[in-house]
């Protein structure tokens, strides 16, 4: 590496360009919306900059907390689902040959580059009352009151007298499936990796100490781990907390997450100053959580130097 | 048999217990089953809501997709987009990644957390203040602009949201150049433009097309920021596809799917193999 004065047209050649392009569109933006924030709507399109603090006021009214709230507990449960789920198959990735690595990647890999748009409309044909699922689930109901019936149990319905679909589509559960089949690629790469850098001596030393597998993965895998774990908890947390089609399509109005009434501040509601501040609301939990977890990667890295 | 139970199961052999390989499999089922069913029931010969009943196999929808006319123009829209905003994303990108891999200036720090800034932030964020940017600057592209100038403001926020992840793959490759080299062209008397073109230049292209074919995938799945930049006239196909589905589930969107979901799979596997390419094997 190079001091920039050494070469500074060459170095100005390159900065220049992308940094510019990055300022315009990128900060003056949002500048844009961070200003507006403090503003006050007036008539249809016009916005005068007040400095008024109201519009971050009403992050507080009940309405608004629910909204966050939602947001959060559908995002929380969804990233747990998508670490317990990933967890192991990351296991089962960073521990095959190495032949059949690559392939095994690309199957997890290949849906996230399929488009998001496609992905979504294509659990909404699956999650219809009269979808797939529930083809799957009349099924398992037949096949479960066949059983019944065969060991003489069938007389008392115990699963009902009849199938009844589950509503998934406007439910909360619906919402989390889809959270949780569009960022699950997300969660098995960094787990994936940190695995695969993992010194496996630890692992054979606990083994022959007389450990059991359960208490190696316990007290030696997961900690080792952790620094993967922390990452997929972060990298999925984030665009869940605002992801805007899922719920859009899935949850059909019913339930809302932040973006979906961001959404509406402009399209529809026509009210920019909550609407940015709505935005920059969740930029700030967005850059809270980055800080968080990049600490967090510092301590790691310092307790692993001075392990030695 | 008994003997080998008790004997534990090796530390690597994660990939041979047949619970995690369920997982695995589960998983991935669980990932392709909805696609699969969505290229299936493109197929499908029933007229209403195509997604109910199997009716009978039949490419109609097909035809009809390929003959909706507002459909095919968010196709090409989104395709125009995707190309030209490659085009400026790989070149902002490797002017970044050469920048933060030859040269130590101050702030350093800070202009790479700037740079990696629009991956991390969520897209609606992006989306919301691109689309208060340009309206309140002026900057509306006149209804009657040609294409594919009516598609200036789509164009910007895609470069925007796709140079970052262009100059993080092509300064993966850089890292791999041999500084040496560089050093030998300019003993030679190579001045610092011909460097660049005769050697730092072939040596990134395998990262500058991995870094192209991702801006391309990124800059046609993009919905969320497209939605907040496109007027009623710039129609992309997602955009186009949301309304459609927001108004019915019909087989036509199923067929216009599976067509993009053909065209990603082909980038993917071009990507890949740029990328074995770029890597070999050790």
């Amino acid at each position: 590496m190079e001091s920039y004065r050494k070469n500074f047209r060459a170095f100005l050649a390159f900065f220049t360009p992308p940094f510019v392009w990055l300022v315009l569109f990128f900060f003056v933006p949002l500048g844009i919306i961070w200003l507006y924030s403090f503003g006050e709507t007036e008539g249809l399109t016009k916005i005068r900059l007040t400095w008024t603090l109201e519009n971050y006021k009403r992050l507080l009214e009940p309405e608004i907390i629910s909204l966050f709230w939602r947001s959060v507990w559908l995002s929380v449960i969804s990233t747990a689902v998508c670490i317990v789920v990933s967890y192991p198959i990351a296991m089962v990735i960073a521990t095959a040959k190495p032949k059949w690595k690559p392939w095994l990647l690309l199957v997890i890999i290949l849906p996230f580059w399929t488009n998001l748009l496609i992905r979504t409309y294509a659990l909404l044909n699956i999650l219809g009352t009269r979808g797939r699922l529930n083809d799957l689930l009349h099924w398992l109901w037949s096949a479960g009151d066949r059983a019944l019936s065969l060991i003489g149990l069938g007389d008392y319905h115990l699963l009902g007298e009849r199938f009844m679909p589950v509503k998934f589509l406007g439910e909360p559960v619906g919402v989390m499936i889809g959270l949780v089949y569009v960022y699950l690629p997300f969660a098995v790469l960094p787990i994936y990796a940190s695995l695969e850098r993992l010194d496996r001596s630890y692992l054979e030393a606990s083994l022959d100490l007389g450990a059991s597998q359960w208490r190696t993965f316990r007290q030696i895998l997961l900690p080792l781990s952790s620094g993967g774990i922390n990452t997929a908890t972060v990298i999925t947390f984030i665009p869940m907390l605002g992801s805007f089609l899922i719920p859009d399509l899935l949850g059909r109005g019913q339930v809302d997450m932040i973006a979906n009434v961001i959404e509406r501040q402009f399209k529809s509601g026509n009210d920019w100053p909550f609407g940015s501040a709505l935005s920059l609301f969740l930029l700030y939990i967005t850059f809270i959580l980055l800080a968080l977890q990049s600490f967090h990667a510092m301590r790691q890295r310092k307790r692993e130097e001075a392990r030695g | 048999m008994a003997r080998e139970k008790r004997e534990p199961a090796g530390p690597f052999d994660y990939s041979r217990k047949l619970s995690l390989r369920l997982v695995f499999f589960l998983g991935s089922i669980f990932l392709y089953a909805p696609i699969v069913v969505l290229v299936i029931f493109s197929f499908n010969n029933s007229r209403r809501g195509g997604n109910v009943i199997w009716k009978g196999f039949t490419t109609k929808y097909y035809e009809k997709a390929f003959h909706n006319d507002a459909l095919m123009e968010a196709f090409i829209n989104s395709l125009a987009i995707a190309f030209i905003s490659t085009l400026i994303a790989v070149i902002l990108g490797a002017l970044t990644a050469v920048v933060l891999w030859r040269f130590r200036f101050p702030l350093k720090p800070v202009f790479e957390g700037m740079v990696s800034l629009p991956i991390v932030i969520p897209e609606i964020c992006m989306g919301v203040s691109l689309a208060v940017f340009f309206s309140s600057f002026g900057l509306y592209v006149p209804r009657d602009m040609p294409f594919p100038l009516n598609l200036t403001n789509i164009i910007i926020a895609h470069i925007t949201f796709s140079f970052p992840f262009a100059a993080m793959v092509i300064r993966t490759r850089l890292n791999s150049f041999n500084r040496e080299m560089e050093e030998a062209a300019k003993d030679l008397g190579a001045t610092e433009f011909q460097v660049f073109r005769d050697i730092l230049l072939p040596h990134m292209k395998p990262g500058l097309v991995a870094g192209a074919l991702l801006a391309f995938t990124l800059s046609l799945d993009d919905f969320v920021i497209t939605f907040f930049t496109s007027g009623p006239n710039t129609v992309t196909f997602p955009i186009k596809v949301y309304s459609m589905v927001r108004f019915s589930v019909t087989p036509e969107i199923n067929a216009a799917s599976t067509i993009l979901i053909l065209i990603t799979l082909l980038v993917t596997f071009l990507a890949m193999r740029f990328q074995s390419f770029e890597e070999p094997r050790q």
